[in-house]
């Protein structure tokens, strides 16, 4: 078969895809900022799209060229690797799934592979072929490229959130003179309750705190093993020299501590985070009284 | 009030006398041997003194392992026989919640968050059980 | 990290004096190692339990630590190995309130509770090793913002 003076004659089909990268980067680009991929990631200007596009486009050029078509760690990547993570962002943010990412990343194949074959009108069918497969095999791997990124970014994501829960969750708070308590709010785990445990004995020292209250109103369910990491914690509260009561244990979490059996027996309770200041308070001394007649009266 | 140290020998911790108390205070890491001799050392001044409490001040300990728990426990339980009373004070919380994870929780022991608020309880009336056990109170 | 100086080390076991220097020793190296307070005193009294062990039931032996560096949190580990009698009944030794010597029966049950990875290898008449691991909880910093 002749050879077209338009077809350059090239070492491999993964180069010729780079070239065409580079000579049709402007119509690639203009093609996919109308993707949701780029549409919705940019959404005031169409320009920036398109800019980001070819960035994106002279990164895969770059990729071709080296015949790493195949290998989601090419050096090219690495310049877009930012750029991508910020559009896989964008879509995990507003709710999209993985595999949708991955369909919006498959839905720039097309019109590439269009301009590709309108590119290539006098090449011989086996050419024509190879270059489709390496293009073809190309995004493959920037799809892989994407995901990979989106998916070390929610990891990191859940990290940051994790130690922002951690340190969030287990505020310290001075109620009174020689009075510190911790309102907990949801599940405990090994974990948080370290937490929890060691600035409660933080704040004791700090406060020179006589009394220290964990209330518990907001956990969900108290099982053995929450049971446990309480009865730890009223025992170093202890043994540094302080009281702990537990306070805000529900009816319906009293009786599941009656019903599994558990000995809360050396801890000292109270029902209500109120009834456990009121205690703390008249334990220090100091009595609260009700100014107006007839109220009801303190403990 | 009197200040005398009983044995400010190496190899000893000085024991303290202040009034019918007598302050010990623990500092940094110490020998098995040393800790074993504060015990006989508390042991013979609660006898040749009379005090009536001992305040042990660990302040300054950055570990208490099951060794130096069960010699705590002792001076406690061997100052009780002898009529005195004593407080643990100042137990950091990284000792605290070691202690609780190793299983010490030394229940026969009184604490306190330092040395001033373990000589206040001490010269308080004498209460075994500071506290009439849990109440639950569901309404 | 260029911490390995100061945490790889190989210490003798012969007298209430070396217990010090081992205690003191696993403080330095989990220091260096990035374990925050509460994890260097957990591993401390674990290290010191079980350098009693080996000073009182082994008859003596020796402490090793080694830094476990390279994953996503860095780890110490420790081995305690004696010439001694061994542990005959190895699940009882390690059961709460099970003692043969002084302390309160926390040694080698309590021990377990402070560390992460905890292997007892013990043969009686040959000797007794106890290998443990602890890592250093990871850093509460974020890698880096979007």
């Amino acid at each position: 078969m002749p050879e077209h003076e338009s077809v350059e004659k090239h070492g491999s089909p993964a180069q010729e895809v780079g070239d065409f990268l580079r000579r049709r980067g402007e119509q690639v680009a203009q093609r996919w900022a109308d993707e949701p991929l780029f549409r919705t990631v940019f959404t005031v200007s169409r320009d920036e799209a398109v800019e980001a596009g070819k960035i994106v486009v002279e990164a895969l050029a770059q990729v071709a060229d080296t015949n790493q078509v195949h290998d989601p760690d090419a050096a090219g990547f690495t310049v877009v690797r930012e750029q991508l993570s910020r559009m896989g962002a964008a879509r995990s943010r507003a709710g999209f799934t993985t595999a949708q990412v991955s369909n919006d990343v498959n839905a720039l194949r097309p019109p590439v592979e269009n301009l590709l074959l309108a590119d290539l009108p006098d090449a011989s069918a086996d050419r024509v072929r190879e270059c489709t497969t390496a293009l073809t095999v190309l995004m493959g791997t920037l799809r892989l490229v994407v995901l990979e990124t989106a998916l070390s970014e929610g990891q990191a994501l859940i990290e940051r959130q994790r130690l922002q829960l951690l340190e969030v969750a287990t505020p310290v708070i001075k109620l009174w003179d020689g009075i510190v308590a911790v309102p907990l709010i949801g599940t405990l785990d090994s974990a948080r309750s370290q937490v929890v445990m060691e600035s409660l004995l933080e704040a004791v020292v700090e406060q020179r705190a006589r009394f220290a209250i964990l209330d518990i109103t907001g956990v969900p369910t108290v099982d053995s093993l929450v049971a446990q990491h309480l009865m730890k914690t009223v025992a170093a509260t202890r043994l540094m020299g302080a009281e702990c009561v537990v306070s805000g244990i529900r009816p319906a979490i009293a009786q599941t501590i009656v019903h599994l059996g558990l000995d809360l027996g050396t801890v000292l309770t109270r029902a209500s985070l109120a009834d456990a200041l009121a205690y703390a308070l008249h334990e220090l001394g100091a009595d609260i009284i009700n100014a107006t007649p007839g109220g009801a009266g303190s403990r | 009030m009197s200040h005398d140290f009983s044995r400010p020998v190496t190899g000893h911790v000085p024991v303290l006398r202040l009034g019918d108390i007598l302050l010990v205070t623990l500092q940094g890491d110490l020998y098995d041997s040393t800790a074993q001799q504060l015990q006989q050392d508390i042991g013979d001044t609660i006898v040749s003194t009379g005090v009536t409490g001992v305040v042990i001040d660990i302040s300054g300990v950055e570990i208490v392992d099951s060794f130096l728990g069960r010699v705590l426990a002792e001076i406690a339980a061997q100052a009780r026989l002898l009529a005195a009373r004593t407080v643990v004070a100042g137990m950091r919380p990284a000792v605290a919640i070691t202690m609780v994870e190793l299983g010490l929780t030394l229940p026969g022991l009184r604490t306190a968050l330092n040395a001033e608020a373990a000589m206040n309880l001490l010269s308080g009336p004498d209460q075994d059980t500071r506290f009439g056990g849990p109440r639950q109170e569901n309404r | 990290m260029q911490t390995a100086a100061g945490v790889e080390a190989c210490l003798p076991i012969r007298s209430d004096m070396d217990l010090v220097w081992v205690r003191q020793h696993v403080r330095q190296a989990a220091a260096l190692l990035g374990f925050s307070l509460v994890e260097q005193t957990k591993l401390v009294t674990a290290a010191s339990e079980l350098a009693r062990n080996t000073l009182v039931h082994g008859g003596g032996g020796q402490m090793e630590t080694e830094a476990v560096t390279g994953g996503p949190a860095n780890g110490l580990r420790l081995t305690f190995s004696d010439e001694g009698p061994g542990i005959p009944d190895l699940e009882r030794a390690l059961s709460d309130g099970y003692t043969s010597g002084d302390g309160l029966g926390m040694g080698l049950g309590g021990a377990r509770r402070l560390v992460h990875e905890f292997a007892v290898d013990s043969t009686p008449g040959v000797g007794t090793k106890v290998t443990v691991v602890s890592w250093a909880a990871r850093s509460p910093r974020p890698r880096g913002e979007l």
